[in-house]
């Protein structure tokens, strides 16, 4: 029970994490049916931005621990958000007219400059976060114990996740994005901007990339240019267990693959963790090609 | 003259889909565009609308040059179209899709009194309301399509095979619809293979064959034009 308990509080941590970044693939998927390889380097991004900007500005000192928290997440967002734009204008922009598989590539050499961008300016090794901004106590809960930190990433990631949720199902905006997921010439033909639409999602999925980043420095105490690989991978693996393209299907995606993996890192074999997120993809697509709450057939890229 | 087409060239990549045709419309007119699959209908309409470029030629509406806005810009312009196979955003609802329609609207009593009005035109979207409209049936599909398009309160609608698909029955109710709009005082094209229908309710009417325009009449000509009746409505 008590590695049960903790292994589950951890998995859902985790795959808030997983669900955040997951969202970025799904979005920009959604509005230009187009996998943006470079989305794990925007995360790796935001997790460096945030620790030069807490080093820097020492906002925890200034304001407390959780507004200097907010601030951060809210420039980190913003900063990664406007990355977003420029990559969307620079690699995919220039493709949209071209065959799929241009803009593929271009992603994946985005994906490279990226990460040896971070690789140069912050050295190849790994940066440790300030320790002690987040607490690190522990909670009592039915015997058991929990540090409060792990609900603090969840509530966090979990926030950010309704905010968008509402924002797509019940603003004018979120309403016009989705219907240019749906139907692109439709969508221009009741007066939307379908450019702005991409633009937004080019923002809005980075951003929220850039806040798992800060999440992960936060949890974990450590970054690594080379992370935005295997979250991105991670990521990439729940927007598909949920139904690439659609927005739920990332957050039940993400939270899922975070527990099954955290579970299964317990009961099965530490070893194991990573191929059973993958095992569990594999046995999800073969019951239900689309997904858990897609609707169309994923396309190939 | 509300709308005028001038010399309008379109081409899709290599493909030359219009050859410089030459159409008009006035204030309160129906006129209806016939011709063959592929003649270049669906693509006049598109033009008009700003979904595809001109090679050449020139599109005035009300005076303004409106051939390179882009498509979202045209719409405030007050022309919409229902477009061919309907294009509802099917996993949305009836209702969202009829929000849509309004996206540029800026006065929220317009857009409450077009919904009213649409509404009325077609009660059953009112009762399904709530419902995805890709769970619709394809006549109710038609009547969202064109719900959706007078949403922004347009001034010229343009409609492309609004009976596609459709039993006869719901094809009559259409087309009385579409008499209600035009007395309403909205200004429309209709692009029909249905073409008696049609030029029964237009009161001019343009044929089209392989990206030209062959034929410009007045409705009640065209029914009784010998080559008409022979290609389109059927011989006799
Ligand atoms: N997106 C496109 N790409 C390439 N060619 C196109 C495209 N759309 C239309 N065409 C071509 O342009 C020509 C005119 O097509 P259009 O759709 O305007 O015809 P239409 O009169 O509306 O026909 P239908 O009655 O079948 O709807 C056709 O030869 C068609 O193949
Ligand atoms: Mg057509």
């Amino acid at each position: 029970m008590e590695v049960f308990f903790t292994q589950l509080t951890n998995g859902l941590a985790v795959g808030g994490i997983y669900a955040l970044i997951a969202l970025g693939y799904t979005m920009v998927y959604g509005v230009l049916k187009l996998i943006n390889f470079a989305h794990g380097d925007l995360f790796t991004i935001g997790a460096y931005l945030g620790l030069s900007l807490l080093t820097s500005l020492a906002l925890t000192d200034h304001v407390g621990a959780a507004a200097g928290i907010v601030i951060l997440a809210v420039m980190v967002m913003g900063l990664v958000g406007v990355i977003g734009i420029l990559l969307d204008r620079a690699a995919y922009k220039p493709l949209r007219t071209s065959p799929r598989l241009s803009a593929v590539v271009s992603a994946l050499g985005a994906s490279i400059v990226f990460s040896n961008t971070v690789m140069l300016v912050y050295g190849p090794n790994p940066r440790v976060y300030p320790q002690g901004i987040l607490p690190t106590q522990v909670f009592e809960v039915f015997g058991l114990s929990v540090p409060v930190m792990r609900f603090v990433i969840l509530a966090a990631s979990v926030i950010l996740m309704i905010g968008l949720y509402v924002f797509i199902q019940r603003t004018k905006i979120g309403t016009a994005i989705r219907a240019a997921a749906i139907d692109q010439d439709a969508a221009r033909l009741m007066g939307i901007n379908v450019d702005r639409v991409i633009m937004l999602v080019f923002f809005i999925g980075p951003a929220l990339g850039g806040a798992a980043g800060v999440m992960v420095g936060l949890y974990y105490g450590q970054i690594k240019f080379t992370m935005g690989w295997i979250y991105g991978l991670k990521a990439f693996t729940a927007a598909i267990l949920g139904g690439i393209g659609n927005i739920p299907g990332a957050m039940v995606g993400g939270l899922l693959l975070g527990v099954i993996e955290s579970l299964g890192a317990a009961y099965i074999s530490m070893a194991w963790k990573d191929a059973i997120a993958f095992f569990v993809l594999i046995l999800i697509l073969i019951a239900r090609p689309t997904g858990l709450l897609g609707e169309r057939v994923a396309e190939k890229v | 003259m509300m709308l005028e087409v001038k010399n309008l060239h379109v081409k899709y990549g290599n493909v030359r889909a219009l050859h410089g045709i030459d159409l008009c419309v006035r204030e309160g007119e129906i006129v209806t565009l016939l011709g063959a699959n592929g003649a270049g209908k669906s693509t006049t309409l598109n033009a008009v609308c700003g979904l595809v470029r001109p090679a050449a030629g020139e599109i005035i509406f009300n005076g303004e040059l409106i051939h390179r806005l882009p498509a979202f810009q045209i719409v405030e312009k007050k022309i919409t179209q229902a477009p061919e196979g309907r294009r509802v955003f099917d996993t949305l609802t009836v209702q969202e899709n009829l929000d849509l329609g309004a996206f540029t609207a800026k006065n929220q009593q317009r857009v409450k009194k077009s919904q009213e009005w649409i509404f009325e035109l077609f009660p059953r979207l009112f009762e399904r309301r709530d419902q995805l409209a890709g769970t619709l049936s394809g006549g109710e599909q038609q009547m969202l399509a064109i719900g959706r398009a007078l949403m922004s309160n347009p001034r010229l609608l343009l409609l492309d095979e609004p009976s596609l698909g459709l039993a006869p029955v719901l094809v009559r109710q259409i087309f009385k619809t579409i008499r209600q709009i035009n007395q309403a005082g909205v200004t429309v094209i209709l692009v029909e293979q249905n073409a008696r229908l049609a030029l029964k309710l237009a009161s001019r009417g343009y044929v089209m064959e392989v990206g030209n325009i062959v034929m410009a009449d007045s409705a009640s000509a065209l029914l009784e034009n010998p080559e008409v009746v022979q290609a389109y409505l059927g011989g006799t």
